[in-house]
């Protein structure tokens, strides 16, 4: 007698291609959040996994910050190229100058705020009534609390005291006109069992989480990118390290970890006894002990 | 050290729910459980210095770690469920860590729907009190098939066997109405860390194993239905292109079961039967596929399948009716009232329901049955009798927690109001006659 045992990483994705059908089935317009980083990576085989040979039944929208990486920009292109589905890019930037996203005073300011008003912009235009994105519970506490279906009223807020009971794998996608959920099907992986995937499956991710060298500047305890978004204070010396990034963002918030990762494995082997959690080096969620939950309120992903 | 990037040696996954209201030190249990098995990050942890620092307190206050939400912090109790993430090599664990308040019951129901284990809290200065009840008839109600209970706060109690022992007897006489299959206790101090990961210098008495290694040893792999096949069809695959001109596949969750290429399968509600032809995971084909993996099967005969259908095992077929029998925990401020109407989901059908009966309601605390009651409120529990508009294809939710379940929808607002677990029908229903159907 066979035992039918199931690895977690078989269960992990057999959950989530569930909830990608269970969206792709009730939902008019669904639409998939594309960051390039690894988390949408993996949302994209999930998305195979759920609907080939077909195509996806939904297109894919990558929020352009502007202040990307251009080793990520490139691949982005490339991959979407291979894999032959439509993709929408909606610029931070384009939200600037029409004046529906307003940039803080002063440089070196993340633009990753000013993603919500882009984003809910671009949910009003293709009247997208469901929007999946590849946030983890745990990344950081008030996503810990957050549900796989995570409603979100006229104003694309999320309230954190009023989510709907979730229970079993039935979950409740109903909606009135204006109102949209974001849904996050790796809600329950970690950042260990992304990269067991990502080895398992062979699946390419963007050069920048591999050991390279860069020119790099310390500032809050972590290193920054030299790059023409942010230019460092006369005080921060700049200089070459070898480094790699655990989570792709925005150049001016995402720090870099010294690191002599030069493959999937190194990677594995690396963050099995990291002491520092995955966001730790984010700029963005430093801020404050809820910033996370204060940026999903006005509607961040 | 088991090889992290070795694909051929797979770790388990255990979800697990913790219940106990902040008193019992239930957070500072997942905190040192998350710390002791190197599992908290540094900067978590300073973190959680910090906040230290800010409150005056002297001692870390690890629930700080699982309580994320402003509100949590400012109140300094779980609101919501809260789910964490922790590995040991052989072994991949969930928790959901649910508040114990009774206002928040809907929340523990929550947390239970989906675990394979619930870690019930007691207070070792207190022993079984309500709350204790409470957590543990929720955890029988949604079919957790093992429970621990954890004797906390021994260091209150002078590690004293006397006061374990009292405890354990309390709740075993206690626990025979509730049917829950496995019982283990341990007595720990979540503050100390005694018995949680390691076992405790200070109670040689206590032969058994600490938390963590009950939790990675304890056998799950039989609390799975793999007798009764059941595949709900989720979403048909037709890419309508040139190479694949005419393929059809079913796709879904497999609920409960095995399912075999070649094997007969019947299609209901239609009551239509088929083989299996192909078994499809992306571009793999299989030759087996069982309970829970999300496969596409393509059947031999052109049926109609639409999603909503079930593709069933020929020789054990699952409940055909509209008049459902069932456990119903209600989860909102508007109470359920006899004769209204609510949008029902069940695995993947939609459908509209009516209540019929209210049978009685179950005082969640003393598990005495109210025979008078005429409504179920918020937090409350009840045996319900429903007409669905169309047939619902289930099981009962004691042998299938996937078709055995369901949540109610409030039409007009669309909130989830109520969670059910259908009871076993007392009468079987007449059963469609299935070998008449040639295809």
């Amino acid at each position: 007698m066979e035992n039918y045992q199931l690895s977690h990483l078989d269960a992990l994705e057999s959950e989530s291609i569930q909830i990608m059908r269970e969206v792709a089935a009730e939902f008019e317009r669904p639409v998939l959040l594309f960051s390039g980083g690894k988390d949408s990576l993996i949302m994209l085989r999930i998305a195979e996994k759920a609907f080939r040979p077909a195509r996806f039944p939904f297109p894919i929208m990558h929020v352009d910050t502007g202040h990307n990486f251009p080793e990520v920009l490139e691949f982005r292109d490339r991959l979407i190229e291979e894999i032959g589905e439509r993709l929408i890019v909606r610029k931070v930037e384009d939200a600037i100058e029409k004046g529906i996203a307003v940039e803080t005073e002063g440089g070196d300011v993340s633009r990753n705020r000013l993603q919500s008003p882009t984003l809910l912009n671009a949910i009003e235009e293709f009247k997208f009534d469901a929007a999946f994105g590849g946030g983890r519970r745990d990344e950081e506490k008030a996503r810990a609390k957050e549900r796989i279906f995570s409603f979100r009223d006229e104003f694309g807020q999320w309230d954190p005291k009023n989510q709907r009971p979730e229970l079993w794998n039935l979950y409740n996608g109903r909606i009135f006109s204006g109102e949209n959920i974001r849904v996050f099907p790796i809600s329950d992986w970690t950042e260990l069992d992304v990269w067991q995937y990502i080895q398992r499956e062979n699946l390419e991710v963007p050069s920048i989480y591999f050991s390279h060298d860069r020119e790099v500047f310390y500032r809050d305890n972590q290193w920054l990118s030299a790059s023409p978004y942010m230019a460092p204070r006369d005080s921060e010396e700049v200089v070459v390290k070898n480094i790699r990034f655990r989570t792709v963002g925005d150049m001016v918030c995402t720090g870099a970890i010294e690191s002599k990762a030069l493959c999937v494995s190194d990677i594995i082997n690396e963050i099995a006894v990291f002491r520092v959690s995955e966001r730790g080096g984010r700029a963005d969620d430093r801020f404050s002990e809820t910033a996370m939950e204060d940026r999903k309120k006005e509607g961040y992903f | 050290m088991t090889d992290l990037t070795d694909e051929n040696s797979p770790t388990e996954l255990l979800r697990f729910s913790t219940c106990g209201s902040v008193d019992d030190g239930k957070s500072t249990l997942i905190g040192r459980l998350l710390y002791d098995s190197k599992s908290l990050f540094e900067d978590q942890l300073a973190a959680l210095e910090s906040a230290k620092q800010l409150s005056g307190n002297t001692e870390i206050n690890l629930a700080n770690l699982t309580d994320g939400l402003r509100a949590e912090r400012e109140q300094g109790i779980t609101i919501d469920v809260a789910y964490r993430y922790f590995a040991t090599p052989n072994r991949k664990f969930i928790v959901a860590d649910t508040p114990g308040h009774v206002q928040y019951t809907r929340n523990m129901v929550t947390g239970a729907s989906t675990a394979n284990l619930a870690v019930v809290l007691v207070d070792a200065r207190k022993g079984v009190i309500e709350q204790t009840r409470r957590h543990s008839y929720i955890a029988s109600l949604l079919g957790i098939p093992h429970l621990v209970l954890c004797v906390n706060k021994m260091d209150l109690v002078d590690y004293d066997q006397d006061v374990f022992t009292r405890i354990r007897n309390d709740f075993e006489e206690f626990s025979t109405r509730l049917g829950i299959q496995d019982i283990t206790y341990i007595p720990v101090s979540a503050l100390g860390g005694d018995n949680v990961v390691d076992l405790s210098e200070n109670m040689p008495w206590y032969n058994g194993p600490p938390l963590l290694s009950y939790l990675e040893n304890v056998h799950i792999a039989n609390d799975r239905n793999l007798t009764h096949g059941r595949l709900p069809v989720q979403w048909v695959i037709r890419p309508r292109s040139d190479e694949y001109h005419d393929f059809r596949a079913y796709s879904g969750q497999i609920a409960s079961g095995v399912f075999k290429v070649g094997e007969e399968v019947v299609i209901l509600p239609s009551g239509k039967s088929s083989r299996i032809k192909d078994i499809l995971n992306f571009e793999d084909k299989l030759p087996v596929a069982y309970a829970p993996m999300s496969i596409a099967v393509r059947l031999e005969d052109e049926v109609d399948v639409s999603r909503g259908d079930m593709i069933v095992a020929k020789d054990n077929v699952p409940h055909v009716s509209r008049d459902i029998d069932a456990m119903v925990c209600w989860m909102h401020d508007r109470p359920m009232l006899t004769g209204k109407h609510y949008a029902i989901k069940h695995t993947v059908s939609n459908d509209k329901t009516v209540v019929k009966e209210l049978l009685y309601r179950v005082d969640i605390n003393t598990l005495e049955s109210d025979l008078s009651a005429t409504s179920l409120g918020l937090n409350e529990v009840g045996r319900v009798k429903l007409k669905t508009q169309n047939p619902l294809i289930f099981d009962a939710y004691t042998i299938n927690r996937s078709t055995g379940s369901f949540i109610l929808i409030d039409g007009a607002t669309h909130a989830t109001v109520g969670a059910g677990m259908i009871c076993e029908p007392a009468l079987e229903p007449p059963m469609p006659k299935y070998e008449g159907y040639v295809i």
